[in-house]
Order: structure tokens, then sequence, then C-alpha cells
């Protein structure tokens, strides 16, 4: 072994593209968390696998298809779960379910699986190309600046709804920019973790971070540097050892959240 | 005095009933109202309204002259501090984290820590929410309305689950906010008892409003007393 490696353009690029989207995930994943909306990024993962096969049978840039599926299907849900009164957890199966529907309807359209199709299921972040790592540089910049301009209106909104709307924030428009920040960042994410796991990159740091028991920034500075962390030796060790990139961050991750467990049980952290 | 909240023929209707019917009294402008009511009453369709989180009401709401369904304007001017709030246990956020979301100068630290001490709560600034007793709550949830320096404060019934003492410490800070500061009040309670010792103004409200005025007239009346006292008492039984 050697830092060779880090010589590599390619493992430049998934390196930095990889920090992006795991700061990223972890900054939309609080908010998603606390919403109790865990699996949400998860049904517009799903969902975008509609969009990638639509991408792929009309031979258009799968991701770009992805986008505006996942995004219009994130906010068609949200304004119908509203409407109906469907709950929370309902409306991600039933927006989960008709992503995969779709796109298995459209793959057989187009005679069957192709491998592209993998790495769209399980991520390909050392394939990413010089294009995709500006994409997700612009788009991690215009969301994080986003956040930091709404700061207090998310998170009141995120913290009580009525009280949000007492205090004249705009509820519900904060909730839907909320689910189309939500559905921008996965599909950005898909290269690096794949579909299938991108809640745990929404999830499993923020909910390590918040067992820490400190207030909000520091909860969301500690989330970023777990993800971060993850994704950074999740991509060297995979390289190194020639394993799936996607699977070793989310182990990696899952072991932070061990360890954290563990020293929460010891009674080293503030009981919470 | 101005008109702090004028409500004129407020209606209030739910599929099958009146929840409030042809409502209308003022609040000037300093003074500290107490409403009371049974279970039931209409107090909280009375609140939801005010607060523009029902919109769906007849009559008119105003606060300062502006009618809240044509101005956007009142949200600067009230603090709510509500029931019981509801959050979830863990969530992130320290006693500051809170009170901040209420101030709109987020990079205003001093009012936070003004207020902070105004309360008796500093010393829990940086203490997760999830880690406090009841009245310390309360008053963590009325710095976070009071730290814009609202005009008019609304309080929901607003001690259910704190203890005595902090009960006490609540009243003398109400009494300082509206004698020294001149903060109008409006506050929804079960406790007549403690109505009488704050409130200059009561409401009495049972889907209509049955008494408007000082509160001196409402607690020596021992019909009006006796009657709310019962219709309270009657609701309360048939409740448990």
């Amino acid at each position: 072994m050697s830092f060779e490696i880090l010589t590599y353009t390619f493992m430049h690029r998934a390196l930095i593209s990889g920090i992006a989207i795991a700061i990223l995930c972890s900054v939309i994943g609080l908010f998603l968390v606390l919403r109790r909306y865990s699996l949400f990024g998860d049904a517009i993962a799903h969902s975008s696998f509609g969009g990638i096969a639509l991408g792929l049978l009309a031979g258009v840039y799968p991701l770009w298809t992805a986008y505006g599926v996942s995004i219009i299907s994130a906010l068609i849900i949200t304004k119908i779960k509203d409407r109906y009164n469907i709950s929370g957890d309902a409306s991600i199966a039933v927006l989960l379910s008709s992503g995969i529907a779709a796109g298995l309807v459209i793959i057989s359209f187009s005679g069957g699986f192709t491998i592209d199709i993998f790495s769209f299921l399980f991520g390909s972040i050392l394939l990413v190309s010089v294009d995709d790592t500006i994409l997700i540089l612009a788009l991690t910049g215009a969301i994080l600046i986003v956040i930091l301009l709404l700061y207090r209106q998310i998170l009141y909104s995120t913290f009580n709804e009525e009280q949000a709307k007492v205090s004249g924030i705009p509820v519900e428009k904060i909730n839907y920019l909320i689910i189309f920040m939500a559905g921008i960042t996965v599909v950005t994410s898909i290269q690096l973790v794949g579909v299938l796991l991108i809640s745990a990159l929404f999830v499993i740091p923020n909910v390590t971070a918040i067992m820490y028991g400190k207030g909000f920034k520091q909860t969301a500075i500690i989330s970023m540097s777990f993800s971060v962390f993850s994704v950074v030796v999740g991509i060297l060790i995979s390289y190194i050892f020639d394993i799936t990139p996607a699977g070793t961050i989310v182990l990696l991750s899952i072991a932070l959240l061990g360890v954290t467990m563990g020293i929460k049980s010891a009674g080293l952290l503030s009981k919470n | 005095m101005l008109n702090a909240v004028e409500i004129s023929n407020l209606t209030v209707k739910y599929p099958d009933v009146k929840a409030l019917d042809d409502v209308s009294f003022v609040v000037k402008e300093g003074d500290f109202l107490g409403i009371i009511g049974p279970n039931g009453a209409g107090k909280s369709t009375l609140f939801d309204a005010m607060l523009g989180l029902n919109t769906t009401y007849a009559g008119t709401i105003k606060f300062f002259d502006q009618d809240i369904k044509k101005s956007k304007k009142h949200h600067q001017q009230i603090g709510y501090v509500p029931q019981k709030p509801v959050f979830e246990k863990n969530f992130p956020a320290t006693v500051s984290d809170i009170v901040r979301m209420g101030l709109r100068n987020e990079s205003d630290e001093n009012r936070i820590d003004e207020i902070l001490q105004q309360l008796w709560i500093h010393e829990l600034r940086n203490r997760r929410i999830g880690e406090l007793s009841g009245g310390q709550l309360q008053r963590v949830f009325i710095a976070k309305a009071l730290v814009n320096n609202p005009k008019i404060l609304i309080l929901d019934e607003p001690v259910t689950g704190v203890d005595q003492q902090s009960i006490e410490l609540f009243f003398s800070i109400l009494r300082e906010l509206n004698s020294k500061q001149g903060i109008t009040i409006i506050w929804s309670s079960h406790d007549l008892d403690a109505v009488n010792k704050l409130a200059n103004h009561v409401a009495c409200l049972n889907r209509t409003l049955f008494f408007h005025g000082e509160s001196e007239e409402f607690f020596s009346n021992d019909d009006l007393v006796k009657q709310y006292s019962e219709a309270s008492m009657q609701k309360h039984m048939h409740h448990h």
C-alpha cells in the first residue's frame, strides 16, 4: 500500500465529489430525520430508478431524466399526502413502489437489464467524470447557500410547524423547498452509493450525531464530519482492497454509529 | 389607548357544530385579559383564528387596526406561548437554539442573553431542551415568544404540567411584563383564582361570549362566578 492512489486524477474526482455529496446528504438528511421523514430519501431514490430507465430507453443521459422524474414525483406525492391526508410512511411506500414498478416496465420495453442499470443501483464513484464533478460541486454549493440563507425558517418549521406559522414563516413553501432539495440531493448522490443505499447517507450520520447531545449546529457539524470520514476512508479502502465503495462507505458509517452507541452505553455521553 | 385587538362578529363553524358564534370584543393596549370558559368552549378555536392558523372564519380580527387577513404585519406584534410545546425528545436543540428560532435578527446574540437572563434561564443556555423540566421549558417558550419584543403576548393555558413554584415565578414574570413593559397579555386559563389575581379584564367564553369586562366586575358578581364555576365543573365531570 502506498499513497500513490492519491495521485490518480480519477481518485481526485472521486474524493472531491464524494466529500461534497457527504456534506450535502448529511445536511439535508438532518432535516428529513427530524421531520420523521427518514425514508423519504429512499423513496425518491427508488422513483429515480424509473427516471434512469426512462433515460436509458430514450437515449438521454439517465441522470437528467432521473432529476426530472424524482423531483416531480416527490412534489406530487407531497401534494397528495397533504390533500388526502395520507400518513408520511404510507406516502413513502407509494412513491417507492411506483418508481421501481415504472422502472421495471420501462426496462422490459427496452429489452431487459443492461450493465448501465447496475452502476446506478450500486453507484460508480470511481468512474465520475469531470463534468459530473463540476455539476456535483455546483449543486452542493447552491443547496448549501439556500439552506444558510433560510436557516432559521427551515429549522423553525422542522421543529414545530404550528409555531413557525404563527411567527409568519411560510411553512408550506419551506416544506416543498426541502422536498425539492432532497430530490436534487438524492439523484446527485446516486453516483456515490447508488439508488439502493442512499438513505444510509441521509440517516446514519445524523442518527449518530444526535446521540452526542449537542445543539443544532454542532450536531450538523458532527454529522458532516462522520459522513465525510466514512466516504473518504470508504473510497480509499474499497480501492485498495478492490471491493465495492458503496457498501464500504455505508458499513463504515454503521461502525461509527455502533461506536457511538457503545460510548453512550458506557455513560460517557450526557444522557438524552 | 389604542385597540391592540379588535374582534368583530367572529363565527367559526365545524361540520356539525358552531365552535364560535358571533363573538366580538376589544382588547386595549396594555390590558391583561384572562379568557375563561369550560373545556370545548371554543378557546382554542378563538386562538387558532387569532394566530392565523385557521382562516376559514366569518367576521374580522384586527391587531392594531390591521385586518390579519389583509396584512402580515401582526406576526411581528404577537408572541405566542403554546399550551404544551410538542417536540421530539431528542431534538438536537439547546435552549439558545430554541430562542434564536424566534428571533428575526438571528445574529443578535445580546438579545438572546438578555431575554434568557430576564426569565431566569440563562444558566440553561447550552442545555438540550429534552433535558428540561416543565417549568423550565415553559420559560424557554416564553423567552422565544418575547425575543422580538412583541406588543401582544398570547398564552394558551400554559401551566399544564408545571410545578407550583414555577407557576408562581411564571405569574410574577407575566405581571412584570404587563405592568413594567406595557405588553398586552391575552391568556386563556382554567384557573379562576389566578385570573382573579393577575388579569384586569375577563372574557367568559362558551361558544358565545357571555361576559367581557373588568375583572373586578366579574369577580364581584357572585352569580357570574358561580355560573362559570358550575359550567366548568359540569364540563369537567362530563369529560372524566
